[in-house]
């Protein structure tokens, strides 16, 4: 961590001892263009399918865009405004911080328990390392239909159903029950599935940069039990880590489409905003309230982790 | 200078989260425009001398019944006027579709039904010559569902309806004739209920919830007292007190534990009904092949029924769908002649396509009146409830209007909603989209 530093100090008062035209003329000579070659084709794709589009959504917010993605027949504000009145946008926003309330803690509790469980192992690391992290291989759809087809599927032959019936117990309509509610069941052992592993890889190497004389000390200071260690050794350690991982996840939880529209499809019991930006842009060709949601919601994200970064400082170096 | 590095760096990270933030939403249909995205669709290299045929590129949803891709491919490549190229699109067709008629690189014909938002912002053309000399072939409920402004914007391809399919022999079995109101629909659908087979399928959304083809039983509720979504008036037209009872004894079925629920397929296709998952089954005319292919005889058809024995009358949808022209087609007379050749001219291949695969009713009467495989069983009985009961559909009742009634009726019906404060808010978009439209 601490090499680069030293380095940088050594190399300075070489370069300045240069002459500075040289510098001034762009650095060491011919590396331009490599770097315009290497840069150049990654900066276009981010220019033209992120930026733009992102300056154009934001233009065509304040136009009435029915049946239009062309901007024009400006309303102003009214787009934001009708959004930020109570309706199905802002229950959608609702819904989806409960939602991500609760998912945030439990992805983070399940990946960084299964790292330290992982960390622990000691034989078939690798194997296990491989078996968790697999599902993130997996695409949310294909996982959506295989939860929805098979295994939560609501008639005699789905799996959950079946292992039921052994116990006695009816057939449940996992998707469609909204009293109890067991769509949820269906929809965070999806995420948590496809999750779970991503973030137990990251946590892990969090965990084995961690070094073993920091271990060491507080056992001769007299750490007696692991949770002792864990919690004034591993947890502090992890800090960077950690933040990361919250940051990701609070971000996909605002972000989740994929398993709710393939799950739930248009349903307003539980329908995370892009869901409802979906349906607003595409299904009722009104791209001016589309854009002005996703604005709402960037800025929101934006905000969030900004504010997070803030109070736990993200980037700082440990 | 370290302040500024780290101010540098938030304002990179928060465009960075800014560029993440955004770009999950598919916003943005100008990039990509969604449609096929195939350089195929500019014309397959044969565009250059001046004595060649004009490329059509002609969108359809995905028919479920096999052998009707193979049919318009037929049909398309019969047409001595243009090279058609068939795009067959599974799933989501809606959006597709949508975002394909933004972009010039859409489709120059597609089917759809005709909406009032297209008409306005200008998408589709006019179709009225095409069909001046045999105007009167059409029912004046095709011809009135496909004209905005008095003009006409698509011509029928198909016309479709619901049914209610039941078992004769479980409800002979179970003693309980086929229902004739909310009240009977609910006490057969319980009394047909058994471990293994539920009373009836009405959809994995309970009828209310639209997208993946759902929300069967958004017309039903309202047309079984008699009411529509709207007016003639341009009003919306489902707040009355009977359209709240009959919201009610929907959720009243939801609850009642008698219907199917979480089906591998939905209410559109009669695979449940036909695997015996349940013994009575809301589904299309379409089906019917299919269903009598697994029953035989065993198989009975009634509409959706009234409210009750004093409120209301039997229903069933005029649904289908109707051949339109972009306004962005490379060649709008090309296409429009193509519609012609084969939706208005060519009888053979029109009662092909609507009876040779799955069933639908030839939107011209007079095909229809002569088609042999509409004459006898259920089939039969499906014409004559489509021509005493169907309802059609309205070009301004918008998708928007559309979303925020579904929305008030998934709470109603599947969320133990209140009904008047939902419907209130259904009533309160409705309201500013028929403003919208009509000032």
């Amino acid at each position: 961590m601490s090499v680069g530093i030293p380095a940088a100090r050594v190399a300075a008062p070489a370069a300045s001892s240069r002459p500075r035209p040289v510098r001034r003329r762009g650095g060491v000579k011919g590396v331009a263009p490599a770097f315009w070659l290497f840069v150049g084709p990654f900066l276009v794709g981010l220019v033209v399918f992120v930026y733009v589009p992102i300056v154009w959504s934001v233009v065509l917010s304040f136009s009435r865009g029915q049946n239009t993605v062309t901007p024009g027949d400006w309303v102003g504000l009214q787009n934001y405004l009708d959004l930020l009145r109570p309706g199905p946008f802002l229950s959608s926003l609702l819904t989806f911080t409960v939602f991500a309330a609760f998912i945030v803690p439990l992805t983070f509790a399940l990946s960084l328990g299964l790292a330290l469980l992982l960390n622990t192992v000691t034989v078939a690391k690798t194997f296990f390392r491989s078996v968790f992290f697999l599902p993130t291989a997996c695409s949310y759809v294909v996982a959506s239909l295989v939860w929805k087809l098979s295994i939560f599927n609501g008639v005699r032959f789905g799996l959950a159903n079946t292992v039921l019936s052994w116990f006695g117990v009816g057939n449940v309509a996992w998707l469609a029950t909204t009293d109890p509610p067991w769509y949820w069941v269906v929809i965070v052992s999806a995420r948590l599935w496809l999750q779970v592993g991503f973030y137990m890889i990251l946590f892990l190497a969090g965990l084995q940069r961690i070094s073993p004389e920091l271990y060491e000390a507080a056992a001769v200071d007299g750490a007696r039990n692991s949770w002792q260690t864990f919690r004034y050794i591993t947890l502090p350690q992890l800090r960077a880590t950690s933040v990361a991982v919250l940051l990701l996840l609070l971000i996909n939880a605002y972000q989740a489409f994929d398993e709710f529209f393939n799950l739930l499809g248009n349903s307003s019991f539980a329908r995370p905003p892009l869901v409802y930006l979906y349906y607003t842009a595409q299904g009722n060709q009104d791209f001016g309230h589309g854009t002005a949601g996703a604005v709402i919601l960037a800025l929101l994200i934006m905000v969030v982790t900004l504010a997070q970064g803030k109070i736990f400082g993200f980037g700082k170096a440990d | 200078m370290s302040g500024i590095e780290l101010s540098r760096r938030r304002f990179l990270a928060g465009l960075g989260v800014g560029a993440a933030a955004v770009g999950g939403v598919p916003l943005l249909a100008a990039c990509g425009g969604g449609s096929s995205g195939l350089a195929g669709d500019q014309g397959a290299g044969s565009g250059a001398s001046s004595g060649s045929r004009p490329n059509l590129s002609v969108w359809y949803h995905q028919y479920g019944e096999a052998g009707t891709q193979q049919a318009v491919q037929k049909y398309a490549k019969a047409y001595p006027g243009a090279n058609v190229k068939v795009q067959w699109t599974p799933g989501d067709y809606t959006s597709k579709l949508n975002s394909g008629l933004l972009s010039s690189s859409g489709p120059d014909s597609f089917e759809s039904g005709v909406n009032i938002d297209q008409v306005r912002s200008q998408q589709v053309v006019p179709l009225d010559d095409l069909v001046a000399d045999v105007k009167g072939d059409y029912t004046d409920a095709d011809i009135t569902s496909n004209t905005v402004d008095g003009k006409i914007y698509g011509i029928k391809i198909v016309d479709d309806m619901g049914c209610l399919y039941y078992r004769k022999s479980l409800l002979e079995k179970a003693g309980v004739q086929p229902p004739t109101s909310w009240d009977e629909l609910i006490a057969v659908s319980k009394e047909l209920t058994t471990k293994d087979t539920k009373g009836l399928f009405i959809g994995n959304d309970a009828g209310v919830t639209p997208s993946f083809g759902g929300g069967a039983l958004l017309g039903q509720i309202l047309w079984a007292v008699g009411a529509d979504y709207l007016t003639d008036d341009h009003k919306p037209g489902f707040t009355g007190s009977q359209a709240k009872e009959s919201f009610l004894k929907l959720r009243e079925l939801f609850e009642s534990g008698s219907i199917l629920l979480g089906a591998p397929t939905d209410w559109w296709d009669p695979s449940s009904f036909t695997q015996g998952l349940a013994a009575m089954q809301w589904c299309g005319l379409w089906a019917l092949p299919a269903i009598t292919k697994a029953f035989g005889d065993d198989v009975g058809v009634v509409p959706w029924p009234a409210f009750s024995a004093t409120v209301g009358k039997p229903s069933t949808f005029l649904g289908g769908w109707a051949a339109m022209v972009s306004a962005k087609a490379k060649d709008v007379e090309a296409a429009k002649a193509y519609v012609k050749w084969l939706w208005v001219d060519n009888a053979e291949f029109q009662e092909d396509f609507n009876l040779s695969y799955g069933f639908h009713i030839p939107p011209r009467k007079s095909l229809a009146a002569k088609a042999a495989k509409l004459q006898a069983g259920p089939a039969a009985e499906a014409l004559k409830i489509f021509n005493d009961y169907a309802v059609p559909p309205n070009p301004a009742w918008t998708p928007k209007m559309s979303a925020a009634y579904a929305d008030a009726a998934t709470a109603i019906v599947r969320k133990k909603g209140d009904v008047d404060s939902n419907l209130a808010k259904a009533e309160k978009a409705v309201l500013a989209e028929l403003d919208r439209l009509f000032g």
